[in-house]
């Protein structure tokens, strides 16, 4: 039963909204998340699982005023093919690559029978549970497009999904990606007040996915992103998310290996000064044999920024042989900002090997003074060693190209 | 009987040998003592409460106190975030104050004390005469000594050893005697660390707790021998709601020992105390537990809940605490020993052992909340789960913005023994200020092979094996329990594995 206050909230905000017209599968989908949506209500600040981020800015009626990224796209220079998806709406241009198919939710959303069927909701709504992630059903029930990516065989060139114009879209992309099949996903750019993004990946038995995400640097970013992975087979899921500023960012992801011998990799760098609040929310399940996962985030805030870091690594009953690892650490530029840390094990098996680590302090004054003491300029030093500790993170790219490139996009941030 | 044997059996950790031989791998403590109880009418209700307080003769402020919690417990509802399951708890299906007929009229020295009585604490190996303690293997010296106040059901039966702290001034008696003869001090501590409204087993606990000790340490003194008390549930049906508060004045050190046991029941039972240290400038307080309430049986019927508030409040500068546990017992164990470490340079430890076999489930940690500046904290948890229970490590550490160049480390391993148990650990992090540095580890495991084959290949078996692995994966706790109880607390690791492995 969802408390009268929170009934409310719900009523306003699903007031201001607008169930997209089509039946077939999409439509089923929609009813389905809009009634689960109805029985949980919106999230509050007295949630567990929001209880260090306050939610309402994000499940507020209208957004709050933000302004428009100006920045040049992080990606400009690496060769991708590019999806735009300006004010909400996607749309693409010359050959696609190889091996992948591509359709948008709005457009094929009407028929009967689709591959994405099994996939959109399908995945969220596993990924709801047991923890309850309201803005994703809702995000479900009411987007208004997303993409639909069939990755069917090897894709040789990054595909990158690049966010422009403003607003307050709510986007659902669905991925599958079939087996022995394999995509480098990129996305960038998260312009407008408000932003809810959810991005399912299905990925078959020996498939692969990489992800790599830049956020960017607009200061006024309200964006909850909803990230859900099922895991075949010896596939690989991998992850790393870059984010400076923005007033409020939560980055959830939902990781399921289900098949053997699978391995998830979730990783985030995040640099933040003033209002910026950054939430990194991970959930690992681990329902098969010798699995592999590993989530690395590292925050550097400063000047009143706040850094929250909850994450869970669940182990199922016969998942054996298990190999769990986390590690969340903040480097606090000085004594305002705040660091608020919840990393879990819940483990129903024996013969695994999990640990987390979480770390907390100051930037560390023996190396600071050995590199001014060799000639290094104070601002220099500090950068360095930011660049330092958030290298472990960087180095969840897999590809050496794109590694580098966020590496030296990182090292510019830090110069400006 | 021999005249040795008889004095080992006036020994804590000789007696619980012997028994833990004679009947290994069954609970040792759950026999019941056959006498005439009175009981208070079943149920809660205002009028409980006032009888409760009559009974113990208390104040009208007292008797006002415990009014205001129970009306307050009574629009609260039970906690569900801890990660245990267990049937609804009928709080009118209860008794709430139980205690041993010729108790009616307090007995003025140990030696008017029911002769049934002191047999109870004998068997369980607690000397209620005082006489020295033979501690450990070796003969100890001459002044080792500790006093006990023994708890039973909902009363006190006794204290020993008065007189002589009474001659280092310090007060060591149960709480109910305090609230009479120590009126200004219970009035400015009770409830001063675990306020009424704290949470709702403590709220209840403020309503209708019976008995509890109460310590005094004045200025400057060093208590001249470890103080414990020693609790045990007999009444079936009964809930133990037990009160203890601690002030550790000036400079004044003390080292406290707690142990419980329970009669084996097919019912659960409820126990829900509160414990209250207050530390003041350069204090130094060791609290340790061995819990060993009946854990219920290899089917998981019967055993008792345990909803446990236990909190230290660090107020004076250079203070300590330290909480050191062994949690073997319970069917359910939700318990968090807490230290709010508000005085400058201020120190809080917490070592604890957990283990949970069969059915059993515990959800234990500690708080370490830092508000002093250059305030320290260290956490050693080591969970063990066995059979199919649930171990949970639930733990919070707090550095507020006021409490620079702090420092934290927790360390919470999880081993576990069998493919059907669970281990998980909850930390709660949370950082306000730069110049404080908090490292957390968590680690789950197995048993190690390699060692369990080499232990084998010198001709163990395989419990003999586990239990020795398992006590050398609890080394850094056990090595912080005083001498009374690290040999027992040993023996129980072993027990309470016991017909888990194969």
């Amino acid at each position: 039963m969802v408390a009268q206050p929170k009934l409310d909230a719900l009523n306003a905000r699903l007031d201001a909204l607008t169930q997209s017209a089509g039946g077939g599968w999409l439509g089923a989908a929609r009813e389905d998340a809009l009634g689960r949506l109805k029985a949980v209500g919106l999230p509050h600040r007295r949630d567990e699982y929001w209880r260090y981020t306050d939610p309402s800015a994000l499940v507020s009626v209208a957004p709050a005023a933000g302004g428009e990224d100006e920045e040049a796209d992080p990606f400009d220079e690496i060769d991708c093919f590019e999806i735009t998806i300006e004010d909400g709406e996607p749309s693409w241009r010359g050959d696609l690559p190889e091996g992948i198919d591509i359709g948008s939710v709005a457009q094929e959303g009407s028929a009967d029978i689709h591959w994405a069927r099994d996939i959109y909701g399908v995945l969220e709504a596993a990924g709801s549970r047991p923890v309850t992630r309201s803005l994703a059903m809702l995000n479900t029930a009411f987007a208004t497009d997303g993409l639909l990516l069939h990755v069917h065989g090897t894709v040789d060139m990054p595909i990158h999904i690049r966010y422009v114009g403003g607003g307050d879209p709510i986007l659902h992309h669905c991925v599958k990606i079939d087996s022995q099949a394999s995509v480098t996903l990129l996305e960038s750019g998260y312009p407008g007040a408000r932003f809810n993004t959810v991005m399912e990946v299905d990925i078959a038995d020996g498939g692969a996915c990489d992800h790599i995400r830049i956020q960017g640097r607009g200061a006024d970013r309200h964006a909850n992103t909803h990230l859900f992975a099922r895991l075949g087979s010896e596939s690989a899921f991998k992850s790393f998310t870059l984010s400076q500023n923005g007033t409020l960012t939560r980055n959830e992801a939902v990781l399921d290996l289900t098949g053997d011998d699978a391995s998830a990799h979730v990783a985030g760098a995040a640099i933040g000064a003033n209002a910026f609040h950054h939430d990194d929310t991970v959930f690992v399940t681990h329902g098969a044999l010798n699995c592999e996962s590993r989530q690395v985030f590292k925050k550097v805030l400063r000047d009143g920024a706040t850094g929250v870091f909850q994450g869970k690594i669940l182990v199922k009953e016969g998942a054996q042989k298990t190999d769990g690892y986390q590690i969340s650490q903040s480097l606090l530029l000085d004594d305002d900002s705040v660091f608020l840390a919840k990393p879990e094990l819940e483990i129903y098996a024996d013969d695994v090997a999990c640990s987390h680590g979480s770390t907390t302090g100051a930037i560390d004054e023996t190396a600071l003074f050995y590199l001014r003491s060799r000639g290094v300029p104070r601002k220099d030093a500090e950068d360095l060693l930011v660049l330092s500790f958030l290298a472990e993170a960087v180095e969840e790219i897999a590809d050496e190209e794109l590694r580098q490139h966020v590496t030296d996009l990182l090292e510019g941030w830090l110069r400006d | 009987m021999t005249a040795l044997d008889e004095k080992i059996r006036e020994g804590v950790d000789r007696e619980t040998v012997e028994q833990v031989k004679a009947l290994s791998g069954t609970y040792k403590h759950g026999w019941n003592t056959e006498i005439e109880m009175e009981y208070a009418p079943k149920g809660l209700s205002e009028d409980i409460v006032r009888l409760i307080s009559e009974k113990n003769d208390e104040p009208e402020w007292m008797t006002d106190w415990r009014l205001a919690a129970y009306r307050r417990w009574v629009g609260m509802t039970e906690p569900k975030w801890a990660m245990v399951q267990y049937p609804e708890i009928d709080f009118q299906d209860q008794y709430y104050y139980a205690r041993p007929a010729s108790m009616t009229e307090k007995p003025k020295s140990l030696d008017e004390v029911d002769p049934k009585l002191l047999e109870t604490y004998q068997k369980l190996g607690i000397p209620l005469k005082e006489q020295a303690i033979l501690a450990g293997v070796e003969p100890a010296p001459e002044d080792r000594k500790v006093a006990v106040d023994a708890v039973f059901d909902s009363v006190s039966v006794g204290t020993t050893f008065k007189a002589e702290l009474a001659k280092a001034g310090v007060i060591f008696c149960s709480i109910s005697e305090a609230i009479k003869e120590h009126p200004e001090l219970v009035k400015k501590y009770l409830g001063s660390v675990v306020p009424q409204s704290d949470n709702y087993y403590a709220t209840l606990n403020s309503a209708v707790f019976s008995d509890g000790s109460f310590v005094y340490i004045p200025k400057g003194v060093r208590c001249p021998m470890e103080l414990s008390t020693y609790f045990r549930i007999n009444a079936e049906n009964t809930g133990q709601f037990e009160r203890t508060l601690i002030i550790a004045d000036e400079g004044s050190y003390v080292s406290y020992l707690e142990g419980c046991t329970a009669p084996q029941r097919d019912t659960a039972q409820l126990h829900a105390a509160v414990v209250e240290i207050v530390v003041l400038d350069d204090a130094e307080v060791k609290y340790s537990t061995v819990q060993n309430w009946f854990p219920g049986d290899e089917t998981g019927k019967g055993g008792i809940y345990n909803f446990v508030t236990k909190r230290a409040d660090c107020r004076g500068a250079r203070s300590k605490v330290m909480w050191t546990q062994v949690e073997t017992g319970s069917a359910v164990t939700w318990k968090y020993p807490s230290c709010i470490l508000r005085g400058d340079d201020s120190q809080g430890e917490f070592y604890s052992i957990a283990i949970a076999n069969n059915f059993q489930q515990a959800d234990t940690g500690t708080k370490m909340v830092h508000l002093g500046k250059n305030t320290k904290s260290r956490i050693v948890s080591k969970g063990i789960s066995a059979g199919k229970a649930q171990n949970t490590y639930r733990g919070l550490v707090s550095m507020h913005p006021k409490a620079k160049d702090s420092r934290n480390y927790t360390q919470c391993d999880s081993l576990l023994i069998g493919s059907e148990c669970g281990a998980h650990t909850v930390p709660y992090i949370e950082v306000k200020n730069n110049s404080s540095r908090v490292e957390h580890e968590a680690t789950t495991s197995k048993v190690d092979d390699d060692q369990l084959f080499y232990c084998r290949s010198r001709g163990m078996d395989e419990e003999e094996a586990v239990a020795l692995v398992v006590n050398g994966f609890c080394k850094e706790v056990l090595q912080a329990l005083p001498m009374e109880f690290a040999m027992e607390a040993q023996q129980l690791v072993a027990i309470s594995l016991e017909g888990s492995v194969g």
